[in-house]
């Protein structure tokens, strides 16, 4: 399919970026860094977290300048002061989280700011036909009357995109687009995109999704500490090839699972239920074992951790710990019996990021770092250092605020809060979302080491090879229920788990 | 070309390092503290625009006087001292005779009253030829034209206290009255200051300001006999007044998280709602009906330093110690910066919050008995606009209203800093209208300086 379109040489690149760099105080974010697109052209940019991706699509976007460098647009020079300049040469950027406006229709957002209008007087049928033209362009139905709020994710993501095409974008960029979508609505996006493809359009796509790289991406560029790894074209895209540019070395095994013996069972979850979200879900998880739960987004996976975790009051159902009957009404109360959670969404849910790394750190276990209401800081420095060395976690020092870390060592400060909690029960959500390669790779190895020490692991994810290739035994949820049960991972197949996922 | 590369690193590290242990003392104290520069600024700036001559005044000058004429005439000296009938002048020509007579020398009379009592006094020594060798004025009676009318004193030599260059600003007298004044809107700024933290807000203070003092004066008045109660009762009083606003706190932190309704809507109910009561108790009255030992409080000092400074300061210090030091401070940071973190990771959000309203509550019915006792009257009237007043403080002392970020200290200081603008505003004769738009602007100011340190606007995005 792609080939037909390959993009041809000779003609002059859409977009060509020469040895950009670009630093900031005490950091040298780029270093003469090359990116050329070409219309009809999807261009994969790759790189670890801080290899410098979003600093360079922050310079094309004109959000900063950079230091030193060219940008050219159809072979001419430009140098973008605002993210309007750029706007106006006809690049759109979608960031991971979108703009906009949740309470207005899709219509409406797509003229905002650019309203076509009388006199002031908004000319309604014009902005409803020519958005009903955009989605039918993009063959995606989206309903235009319904506050953008009530569209699901991979809808707004359609209309952000429609936004970039009213207003005349040449070159897409799409940041992470596929991180909260469903498979089906991953293969209706980049349906999308190949369509945008065909118009004409260069697309640049991050992505930490291989697969989809190497589904849809006709070239890719990789940097690394940014720096300027190399251009890979369609026939050497591989996976293997991808990940050790990335990385930097070889990775022999993207998954080091270990097998632990099971133990006996410690958690066990009957009839738990709550409204339509999780209906009559009943498990044991085994000292040493690696649960993983999957399924399509809102299949309820989440939810029955929240329920565990008394983070939402359960409709019915039992939650037991090596043979007690818990009573759980509140994460306060869970925390106190040895369940943690790790929620996907660290940023939100998981850390206090205007807050210290050690506040963080100590937040649960004040109790235990306390006399008399007076925090003792001493010892929660002390054990804090403890994990830092034990989980390697790489933070300047203990005053850092929770926001300037990267997501892998956020996931840690989270997992070591928690373990010095003496924690018996792991439930991890989504634990290596939005975390680089190497940095998953570490994550894995401490799954390995708490299943070691006899905790029982609940990992809940959507990254069927993830699942796949670190549980001991997997359950897929489907509307709430639980539909099927993979005994044996490793020789289970990813189509096996859709089948159980669609239900 | 690796090991190059290394070693580039490793010295962009090290400067890192540098700059981070800098960063690491500095750039919290600014974040922090910044304020404290501009409450030195405007120190600054209204120290220059009031600096004038002072002419010293009272019983230090006096004796400074009577040293003078001493050292010029000896024991011989035979002074007439004239001075105005006010309190000071008193005490100054009190010291200057009592000093002159404890070195030895004649005092030959000591006028404190008018002109024409000065030129009685100067016909009355001269008729019984009594002939002064020194007149002792201060800046004021030297100024009078009627020592030019008799010989008696037209060629005496006359002594006054020396004056001096300072500025008005920086008297210890001025300080310590705009001290005294802040101290009210200070103490119930540190409740607001909690609030505040945890993402709430507080506009009920105002209203418990006039409630408790009505609460007390009421008990006083209808209880404990009035002027005449003890000291017992005006203890009671006190707590009375101080316990009926942490009950009406605690009322505010029930319904904002049990029935989860909006802190500004609850307090802003309750604001309604106390001041309605103070009124309603009080018969839209003032209640002065109060003994002496309930001014002490607001009006007594302790080793010359007057007792609401000396409670502000003792409450800053203690929240000082409760927000840095305690769980229950770390707590209230922790729910403001991100209530949903707090809760998953175990920290008792309905306790908190309940109690954060409390100490509020109890703070502003403080505020308000310290009100009442330096008025010496309970009246519904008072506290009127006082949360705007306190909301104000904390913003410019360098709390978001987001929640999260902010310290207590920093409140102290931009209380400061409106009480210094106001006070020297009052100094520098700028009239009232204009104050109020000068006041407005720096609240602007300051609010936007803290979106400033935020980076940039928080678009709200739709995920």
């Amino acid at each position: 399919m792609s080939d037909s379109i390959a993009p041809q040489t000779g003609l002059v690149p859409l977009l060509r970026m020469r040895s950009v760099s670009k630093s900031f105080p005490g950091v040298q974010a780029l270093r003469s860094v090359e990116l050329t697109v070409r219309s009809g052209e999807v261009h994969a940019l790759l790189g670890e977290n801080g290899a410098g991706k979003s600093t360079l699509i922050k310079i094309l976007g004109g959000v900063h300048q950079p230091d030193d460098g060219t940008i050219e647009i159809a072979g001419q020079s430009v140098a973008f002061t605002s993210p309007r300049a750029a706007l106006d040469a006809g690049i759109g950027i979608i960031y991971q989280e979108f703009n906009l406006a949740p309470s207005l229709t899709a219509t409406e957002n797509l003229f905002l700011g650019q309203e076509r209008s009388t006199w002031g007087f908004l000319r309604l049928q014009q902005e409803q036909d020519r958005a009903q033209d955009l989605f039918s362009r993009l063959g995606v139905p989206i309903p235009l009357d319904v506050p953008c709020h009530e569209l699901s994710i991979a809808q707004q993501q359609i209309v952000e995109i429609a936004k970039a095409l009213t207003k005349e974008a040449r070159l897409l960029v799409m940041d992470e687009p596929t991180t909260a979508l469903t498979p089906a609505e991953v293969d209706r996006l980049l349906a999308v995109i190949c369509e945008l493809r065909t118009q004409g359009l260069g697309v640049i796509y991050i992505s930490h999704r291989l697969d989809e790289v190497e589904q849809i991406a006709d070239r890719a560029t990789i940097l690394r500490d940014g720096q300027y790894v190399g251009t890979l074209a369609r026939s050497e895209l591989e996976r293997q090839t991808m990940i050790e540019w990335m990385v930097g070395r070889q990775i022999e095994n993207e998954f080091p699972k270990q097998a632990v013996a099971a133990g006996a069972v410690r958690l066990e979850v009957k009839n738990l239920r709550r409204g339509a979200a999780v209906r009559d879900v009943s498990f044991q998880v085994r000292a040493g074992e690696v649960l993983g739960i999957t399924g399509l987004v809102g299949a309820g996976r989440t939810e029955v951790a929240r329920l565990i975790f008394g983070a939402d009051r359960r409709d019915s159902g039992s939650v037991h710990l090596d043979g007690r009957t818990l009573s759980i009404r509140s994460p306060r109360d869970a925390i106190r019996e040895g369940i943690c959670l790790l929620t996907e969404d660290r940023k939100h849910q998981g850390l206090l990021l205007e807050r210290s790394v050690r506040e963080n750190f100590g937040l649960p276990n004040l109790r235990e770092f306390s006399t008399g209401g007076f925090v003792r800081q001493r010892q929660e420095h002390l054990a804090w250092s403890g994990f830092r060395e034990k989980l390697q976690i790489k933070v300047p020092h203990a005053e850092t605020l929770a926001t300037h870390l990267s997501g892998g060592n956020q996931q840690k400060v989270v997992l070591a809060k928690w373990l010095q909690a003496n924690a018996e029960v792991i439930m991890f959500d989504e634990p290596t979302r939005g975390i680089d390669v190497g940095a998953k790779y570490e994550i894995y190895l401490l799954i390995n080491q708490l299943a070691h020490a006899g905790k029982a692991i609940i990992m809940i994810s959507s990254e069927l090879p993830e699942v796949l290739g670190m549980s001991d035994r997997i359950l897929v949820m489907h509307e709430g229920w639980i539909t099927g049960e993979v005994l044996d991972p490793s020789r289970a197949t990813q189509a096996q788990i859709m089948q159980y996922a669609i239900g | 070309m690796a090991s190059q590369q290394d070693s580039r690193i490793s010295g962009e590290t090290e400067k890192r390092a540098t700059a981070l242990r800098y960063s690491r003392w500095l750039q919290p104290f600014v974040r922090d503290y910044g304020m404290s520069f501009v409450l030195l600024g405007l120190i600054g700036l209204f120290s220059i625009l009031t600096y004038t001559e002072q002419h010293p005044t009272g019983s230090d000058a006096g004796q400074q006087v009577a040293r003078q004429i001493f050292q010029q005439q000896g024991a011989a000296a035979r002074v007439l001292i004239v001075g105005r009938p006010t309190a000071e002048d008193v005490a100054f020509t009190t010291a200057l005779a009592d000093e002159l007579r404890h070195l030895g020398a004649t005092v030959l009379r000591v006028i404190n009253g008018d002109p024409a009592a000065a030129r009685g006094a100067i016909l009355e020594l001269s008729e019984s030829g009594q002939q002064p060798t020194a007149l002792a004025v201060n800046d004021v009676s030297s100024r009078w034209s009627v020592f030019a009318q008799f010989p008696t004193t037209r060629e005496l030599p006359s002594f006054k206290p020396q004056s001096y260059y300072w500025p008005n600003f920086l008297k210890r007298s001025n300080l310590m009255g705009v001290a005294n004044q802040t101290a009210v809107y200070a103490i119930i700024a540190i409740g607001m200051t909690l609030v505040i933290l945890t993402g709430g807000i507080d506009l009920s203070v105002g209203s418990l300001v006039a409630l408790a003092s009505v609460v007390s004066a009421l008990f006083l008045r209808d209880y404990q006999g009035g002027a005449a109660a003890g000291v017992g009762g005006v203890i009671g009083a006190t707590l009375l007044g101080i316990i009926t606003c942490m009950i009406v706190g605690g009322f505010n932190g029930v319904m904002i998280t049990l029935f989860r309704l909006p802190p500004f809507i609850v307090t802003l109910g309750v604001m309604l709602m106390a001041s309605g009561l103070a009124f309603r108790l009080a018969a839209g009255a003032s209640i002065p009906e109060l003994p002496r030992a309930y001014f002490w409080l607001g009006g007594g000092t302790i080793s010359g330093i007057p007792n609401p400074i000396l409670m502000m300061v003792l409450l800053y210090a203690v929240a000082y110690v409760l927000m840095s030091r305690t769980v229950f401070g770390r707590y209230v940071y922790a729910i403001g910066s991100n209530p949903e973190a707090a809760r998953l990771s175990g920290v008792p959000m309905t306790p908190c919050l309940i109690g954060v309203y409390m100490i509020s509550g109890c703070l502003a019915g403080l505020g308000g008995i310290v009100l009442s006792s330096m008025l010496q009257a309970g009246d519904p009237k008072f506290g009127l606009m006082y949360e705007l007043e306190v909301i104000a403080s904390v913003v410019v002392g360098g709390t978001s209203l987001a929640g999260g970020r902010g310290k207590v200290l920093g409140t102290l200081i931009g209380a400061f800093i409106i009480a210094v603008i106001k006070n020297g505003m009052n100094l520098t004769n700028i009239d009232p209208f204009n104050q109020k738009i000068v006041l407005g602007a720096v609240l602007l100011t300051a609010v936007w300086l803290d979106t400033l340190k935020r980076g940039r606007w928080n678009t709200k995005s739709i995920r």
